[in-house]
């Protein structure tokens, strides 16, 4: 499958993630984590979301995902609620750590959605084996987690949220614990995956040059409240390769969302405590 | 191989230091005539080497080895452990199952499971014996209901803190996939609660030993340890090595389900090496 759209072909695409007027707050009210936030995200986009810490981007992303549930405001993915689509396993998810089962194997790691699914051992078996040639992890099906790098350890997190081909993939920070030439390594092989399986993905990060590099779309976020304050289309050839990254546009992007930051306010420093930090709530 | 015999060596060297520090404190004691903080001589502190010759000689006339005797009551005293100590896990876990599917239940119970354990087994002994035979049910198992008595508690502590430990994010993992309560329970909690289990179960091990012993008496079973130990204690005056080799096999029983557990918690759980104890 090879990737037709981007930056708005003569057909738009078919919106899968909607929000209107999303506002979150914390500690009754006490502190707006998000405020009016609305998006609009096509099927098949690559979007980032970048901002200082505390701007609520990992709270957007759970909210997006159902784990957190908004003060105000509604979110639509595929034209349903975000709870209906959770429930209709419509994300994948990677978090900053892998977050992986120590008890289980890397193809048990993998196979552990598809478990939850009622797939059958042998079709189990078949995806799994796929996922690892995906993400070139092929032989390392039964390693422990713990014998495998961070990088190796993160992958297998991307295989176990793409082994139930969710339609949109929501990612926070995934390459953020990573050193700088896995992560670029990474960025590669992300890009490589999202055009083979054509889904849609929300990438929250920090880092301009990786929001620049892997986006269609960059979404930057200010904080106190959260919210929108810059949305920059990114504008450079698909597929993209590593020269990219020394292209003149790319430089000319990079710096736009630089001063979109600072036009928030993201070098100022922000001593609160990190909303990204708060642990969900629990329970179906 | 090479550690194997080093852990050996170790072993026996340890052996060795303890024996002579308790015939080296015998010798010290009885030339000076000690008085503090207790008087040695052979009822207070009898010769290791008589205490484990009085393993090999008949306990009375004519009658079988002290061993022979111990072996047989070791295996009656296992048999209660083994069964209080399975009985107390199965309780222990369920109330840490129950418990950590409501702050609501956990506030309200925690309290008295914790005062539980402030009553002593003496006193609530005649009620399980009493109560449970008049049901039928064999003194033994009274004993090991006893048994589980203590070996609940560790468990059911531990346990919760174990199925509340698994990380959030994980928990985010399952819910993104649709999983309930109970599955998250089942394929996320309740493995990652494995190692504070094993933990627990450490405890629990010797505790179903020490649970059964004091409990024998209560139920007038003397074809145990426990009832080994009061009947030598009763001798004590004239035979105390007997009292003493009874010790040393008890302290063996619960070393062997220490390590029994030790070994079950190598072969069950699987976890990064840095976190093994």
């Amino acid at each position: 499958m090879s990737r037709r759209l981007d930056g708005g072909g003569p057909v738009a695409p078919e919106t899968v993630v909607e929000l209107e007027g999303v506002s979150k707050e914390f500690a009754q009210g006490k502190t707006v984590a998000l405020r009016d936030i609305d998006l609009a995200i096509g099927q098949g986009g690559f979007i980032s979301l970048i901002g200082p810490s505390g701007c609520g981007k990992s709270t957007l992303l759970r909210i997006i995902g159902d784990l957190i549930q908004p003060s105000a405001g509604r979110v639509t993915v595929h034209g349903k609620p975000a709870h209906q689509a959770r429930l209709d396993r419509d994300y994948g998810i990677v978090f900053q750590h892998p977050v992986l089962y120590d008890w289980r194997t890397v193809a048990k790691n993998i196979a552990l959605p598809l478990e939850l699914l009622g797939w059958d051992r042998g079709r189990r078996a078949d995806r799994v084996k796929e996922m690892l040639e995906l993400v070139e992890l092929t032989g390392f099906e039964n390693h422990h987690p713990w014998q495998l790098s961070g990088g190796m350890q993160q992958r297998v997190s991307i295989a176990r949220a793409l082994s139930f081909s969710p339609a949109l993939l929501l990612m926070d920070e995934p390459f953020g614990a990573l050193d700088e030439m896995t992560r670029e390594r990474l960025n590669m092989e992300l890009l490589r995956i999202w055009q083979e399986t054509g889904s849609t993905i929300v990438f929250v990060t920090h880092s301009i040059a990786e929001a620049v590099f892997l986006s269609t779309r960059v979404m930057v976020m200010s904080a106190r409240p959260g919210r929108i304050s810059d949305v920059l289309e990114v504008d450079l050839p698909q597929p993209r390769s590593a020269a990219l990254r020394e292209d003149p546009r790319y430089f000319e992007l990079v710096t736009q969302v630089r001063e979109a930051l600072v036009r928030g306010g993201a070098d100022k420093v922000f001593e609160e405590l990190s909303f990204d930090e708060l642990a969900p709530e629990e329970g179906e | 191989m090479g550690q194997v015999l080093r852990r050996v060596g170790v072993f026996v060297l340890v052996m060795a230091a303890l024996w002579g520090l308790w015939e080296g404190w015998r010798a010290i004691g009885t030339h000076f005539k000690l008085t503090w903080p207790f008087a040695v001589n052979d009822t207070t502190m009898p010769h290791l080497h008589r205490i484990v010759q009085s393993l090999f000689e008949p306990a009375q006339v004519n009658g079988p080895w002290l061993i022979d005797i111990l072996w047989h009551a070791s295996l009656f005293t296992a048999k209660e452990c083994v069964v209080g100590f399975a009985l107390g896990a199965v309780i222990g876990f369920a109330i840490a199952v129950a418990l950590s599917q409501s702050r609501f239940l956990e506030r309200g119970f925690i309290p008295y499971i914790v005062a539980s354990q402030t009553i002593p087994l003496l006193a609530i002994a005649p009620m399980v014996v009493i109560g449970l035979g008049t049901k039928g049910v064999k003194d033994w198992v009274s004993v090991s209901v006893l048994a589980a008595y203590l070996t609940f508690f560790p468990v059911a502590v531990n346990a919760l803190r174990g199925l509340q430990s698994a990380d959030p994010q994980a928990v985010e993992l399952m819910r993104s996939y649709a999983a309930g309560r109970w599955r998250i329970l089942w394929k996320l909690r309740v493995p990652s609660s494995l190692p504070y289990l094993f933990s627990a179960f450490r405890i629990a091990a010797p505790l179903a030993v020490v649970g059964a012993i004091i409990s024998e008496p209560a139920a007038s079973i003397q074809g145990g340890l426990g009832g080994a130990i009061v009947n030598f204690s009763q001798y004590y005056t004239i035979e105390p090595q007997e009292l003493w080799a009874t010790n040393i096999i008890t302290a063996l029983l619960g070393i062997l389900f220490f390590v029994a557990v030790v070994l079950a918690e190598k072969l069950i759980v699987r976890r990064a090496p840095e976190h093994y104890a």
